[in-house]
């Protein structure tokens, strides 16, 4: 299966920060076009709804725009943008909180231990009872069909916050995981097991789709 | 090893945060179980559809708002327009 993976691997150089600070437009727009996937997909973890999920990537990029004179560039362009944007998301997912039911403050993040595989699709010695099946095999346009890509995105969005945030910053904005690890304060450990899970979650729903 | 405890590795192994032992002892696993190679090839593909999420299209009309307030903070801070 040969996929593209736009958000990931690409090392820019400084180069990108300098046309910015020089007032470069088409540069500007670039990024604003390569981050929105992930960033919408950041925020909407927060917010639950489209709209204000635009309205928080729009206000991170304003505040981009602000603080750009003042960005050193010590950090990666990529991790100061996320950065922002993470902020923004999770102050306005506070805000809006205030207006649920009391209830959904308190509710316990699922799936946090235990095993990420239905311990049924192993036998009694651990291994494989059912095996998992190839998706090379099957028809390229299930595979790559939008509804595939609709029913991903659906799968991020409801993972718990903490999984959330780490399979959006990884494998959709593409940030190394030290700078992961770095903004959202957590150990490298810690982040591949949130990683994991979400990986794993992501996985399954492919997979009960796809079979 | 076992199948059950592999899959919970896949990810310490695609991260490369598995001691070299360890390591080893993975790719031992994996080169005679069939089943443990289709579930490493699914977590990747999963990363790689994670990974296309990133090409949403902009819309337009906000593009055009983010374009418009940098233009003026180009203005406002001195700069040619490029």
């Amino acid at each position: 299966m040969s996929i593209v993976w736009p958000g990931v691997g690409e090392q820019r150089h400084a180069s990108e920060l300098n046309a910015l600070k020089a007032g470069d437009e088409n540069a500007f727009s670039a990024l604003v076009q390569r981050y929105h996937g992930a960033l919408i997909r950041l925020a909407m973890g927060y917010v639950k709804d489209h709209a204000i999920a635009e309205d928080v990537v729009q206000e991170t990029w304003l505040t981009c725009i602000r603080r750009l004179d003042r960005f050193e560039g010590r950090s990666s362009l990529k991790t100061w943008i996320f950065g922002i944007a993470l902020n923004i998301a999770r102050s306005r997912g506070r805000r809006e909180r205030r207006m649920l039911p009391f209830a959904s403050f308190f509710r316990r993040e699922p799936g946090s231990s235990g095993p990420t595989v239905d311990p049924e699709r192993f036998g009694g010695d651990g291994m494989w009872k059912t095996l998992p099946t190839s998706w090379s095999n099957m028809p390229e346009e299930r595979v790559l069909g939008q509804e595939t890509m609709v029913r991903v995105r659906d799968a991020i969005d409801v993972l718990p916050p903490n999984q959330r945030e780490v399979i959006v910053l990884r494998d959709i904005a593409g940030l190394e995981a030290s700078e992961v690890c770095g903004l959202l304060s957590i150990s490298p450990e810690n982040q591949r097991v949130r990683l994991h899970r979400a990986r794993a979650t992501v996985r399954k729903m492919l997979e009960d789709y796809l079979s | 090893m076992k199948c059950r405890d592999v899959v919970e590795l896949m990810t310490d192994y695609l991260e490369g945060a598995l001691s070299e032992a360890d390591r080893a002892r993975f790719e031992d696993h994996i080169a005679g179980c069939d089943g443990c190679r289709a579930y490493l090839e699914q977590l990747r593909a999963t990363r790689q559809f994670a990974g296309r999420l990133a090409s949403e299209p902009v819309p337009e009309s906000l593009q055009g708002e983010l374009l418009n307030a940098f233009r003026d903070w180009r203005t406002a801070s001195g700069k040619k327009s490029l």
